[in-house]
């Protein structure tokens, strides 16, 4: 297991204990579904087929260095083909694949561009989708089958076209080129069968790439040495060892998925129990009787979830369900909230759950996950603050519960180790204790570049701007609010602008005249999207279909749902000096109005 | 057993307070409630909670599926039917 003293050992994620011949007998992944029998994935199952994938890729073509996109439906087969990439050298990126509430068009409208600004060498998908998407890209699309047939080839179970065979030879060339280079630093090492690409530590290992239309051109570059350093802080941060099981529903096109969820556990070989997010948010039991089945101890949710767990698992299926082999769970990746860690503590107590069990992490895809966590073996701090002061005068002053602007912000923790958060002012300057103000990080474990945007300069004077807003105190930080404005959703990043543009194609809504916000919800434990769009008529018909029109728009072309449409008259929206539509204000118009 | 047009109406109800927001939404009994962007998949796992606790009916995880539950129609024939 990689830690923090032994970590020079690890150059890259092949270094990964999965992938070794040592834990062969271990289970490296345990692949649950609804009313299917788990598979067991074995660390020696989880390398050969990691091998065999690679070989197959390279008979497809795939060379070190290309990028590689895996826009697949979340299984066994996406992951072997990102370890697969790895594995030759490539550059693979895990993406969301089309649902069937999603346009299509819309959809491959993005990938195209991707394709096209990113010089994606190919791309893998399922079969159905195959043909569309390589009608409409500038790159290779390859199906499931396809795959599968070049995996076949390239282990002598089938024989090679022509193609196939003068890829093989291309790639045996290169290859060996690879492993002569004076920089093959781990080249051979414990591995047995074919050989791995062996690239620099400081290389390019993946991509993660964040959500919405601006977030699609920009590809968070990590390297091998940042991925390690990163799991060598952030296990020493969690305790890691080898009695952990990682439980996960997440998603791995996101960083805490793909992360905590995914690289983690097989770069230390603790087992994974996963399941596919799709399955888990309709039947979020599955994740309770995981971590019963399996003896899971740490699970990464994100705020939301704590919710839906504890108001939607029905009786019937948490009743004998023991959750007392748990050491963490971990709340990331949106605001969290101390209203949704009572509810799921009060609902889960009897199944073993406790206080303690409840910490929390602030994580980016630029730090490659983990910026801080909570210390173990504590419920994570809370801080009772005035709300008006913290709201007007950006200062977190500290207020009895019982103060009427009383509000409770739950503690992110302190920063892991080798990494520094300060907290800065506009121009740069560091803020004292408790003045709120933009969060900046620096850390061994941070983003290379984005990835063939070069206009785009993650780095000031060495430290990265997260845009989020946040204060410090007594060395734990505290997050409040985003800079710009972004709405997060179940976890998911939401640019307001990417669905007000689709908000504004929608027949009968004035263009240029549409609001999109976040709304707070208790109940969802999450921020839920509003949307005030302004339209000419006064007919109560046309004014519902056009508010259904705007959910199903923004449903087909974005991958979240619209719960409040309100449509009112034309000149309703609050514009800035500027002429630009200000989103906080009509928010307030908004709130006011509906008395919510 | 529970009278199917009153099921309709208190699941038709509870839809849209509940999971659309909007009490006065025309729901009708054939529209993609989920495919429609009407309310996401998380509502399945809600609306399993509310027909166990109103109706007393337990729906097995594998028919909350989008296929499955995805319009008014689809989802009283589905408490009809009984566990």
């Amino acid at each position: 297991m990689v830690n923090l003293s032994n970590r020079s050992h690890f150059h890259t994620l092949l270094d990964a204990v999965a992938l070794q011949g040592e834990h062969d007998e271990c289970p490296a992944i345990i692949y649950l579904e609804t009313d299917q029998a788990p598979i067991t994935i074995s660390c020696r199952d989880f390398r050969e087929a990691v091998i065999a994938h690679a070989a197959g890729l390279q008979v497809m073509g795939i060379a070190p260095r290309d990028l590689v996109i895996i826009a697949h439906t979340q299984n066994l087969e996406s992951i072997y083909a990102f370890w697969g990439a790895l594995w030759c050298g490539a550059i693979p990126s895990m993406f969301p694949t089309l649902t069937e509430k999603l346009d299509p068009d819309i959809y491959l409208h993005s990938m195209a561009e991707l394709a096209r600004l990113s010089g994606v060498r190919a791309i893998f998908t399922t079969d159905e989708f195959e043909p569309q998407l390589a009608a409409r890209v500038s790159c290779q699309v390859f199906g499931s089958e396809h795959l599968a047939r070049s995996v076949a080839v390239a282990n002598g179970k089938l024989h090679p076209s022509t193609t196939e065979r003068a890829h093989a030879e291309r790639n045996a060339v290169e290859s060996k080129h690879a492993r002569s280079s004076a920089h093959a630093l781990s080249a051979e090492r414990g591995r047995a069968g074919r050989d791995a690409f062996s690239p620099n530590s400081n290389e390019v290992a993946f991509l993660q790439h964040s959500s919405g239309t601006t977030g699609l051109q920009k590809g968070v570059a990590l390297s091998h040495e940042a991925v390690l350093n990163q799991v060598a802080s952030y296990s020493e941060a969690i305790a890691l060892n080898d009695q952990d099981v990682i439980v996960s529903w997440l998603p791995l096109y996101h960083d805490m998925g793909l992360i905590a969820g995914f690289i983690l556990p097989l770069v230390q070989g603790v087992p994974l129990v996963m399941m596919s997010p799709f399955d888990w948010v309709a039947h979020p039991a599955l994740l309770l009787h995981a971590i019963d089945d399996y003896r899971g101890t740490l699970c990464w949710l994100p705020n939301f979830a704590y919710n839906h767990c504890a108001r939607r698992i029905r009786q019937r299926d948490s009743e004998g369900v023991s959750l007392a082999s748990m050491r963490l769970f971990i709340n990331c990746s949106e605001p969290v909230r101390y209203e949704s860690h009572q509810m799921f503590l009060e609902r889960f107590a009897a199944n073993g759950v406790t206080n303690e069990m409840l910490t929390v992490s602030y994580a980016m895809a630029e730090n490659t996950f983990a910026v801080t966590q909570t210390p173990l073996g504590q419920a994570a701090r809370l801080d009772v603050v005035d709300r008006i002061e913290l709201e007007q005068k950006r200062f977190a002053q500290p207020a009895a519960i019982d103060h009427p602007h009383a509000q409770i912000r739950v503690s992110c923790g302190p920063a892991i180790v080798n990494t520094a958060v300060k907290i800065i002012d506009e121009a740069g300057n560091t803020l004292p204790d408790r003045a709120v103000g933009q969060v900046a990080v620096q850390s061994d474990c941070m983003l290379r570049e984005y990835y063939k945007r070069p206009d785009l300069q993650p780095f000031q004077e060495g430290w990265y701007r997260t845009g989020d807003m946040g204060y410090m105190a007594d060395g734990e930080v505290y997050i409040v609010g985003r800079l710009k404005d972004l709405i997060i959703n179940a976890g998911k990043n939401i640019y307001p602008q990417d669905i007000e543009a689709i908000v504004n194609t929608v027949p009968g809504v004035v263009p240029g005249r549409a609001v999109v916000f976040g709304v707070a919800d208790e109940r969802e434990g999450t921020e839920l999207i509003g949307v005030v769009a302004e339209v000419t008529t006064d007919n109560a018909q046309e004014r519902k279909h056009i508010a259904t029109q705007i959910r199903n728009a923004v449903a087909k072309q974005s991958m979240v749902t619209v719960t409040y449409v309100h449509l009112v008259g034309e000149r309703w929206l609050i514009k800035t000096s500027s002429g630009k539509i200000a989103r906080a204000a009509n928010r307030e118009k908004w709130l006011a109005e509906t008395q919510r | 057993m529970v009278d199917e047009r009153v099921l309709r109406e208190k699941l038709r109800a509870y839809i849209c307070k509940e999971l659309i927001r909007d009490a006065s939404y025309p729901l009708t009994d054939t529209e993609g409630i989920i495919s429609g962007g009407l309310m996401d998949s998380f509502s399945l796992a809600e609306l399993a909670v509310y027909v166990e606790k109103e109706f007393g009916m337990y729906i097995p995880d594998s028919d909350l599926t989008v296929a499955k539950m995805d319009t008014l129609d689809q989802m009283v024939a589905r408490v009809m039917r009984g566990e």
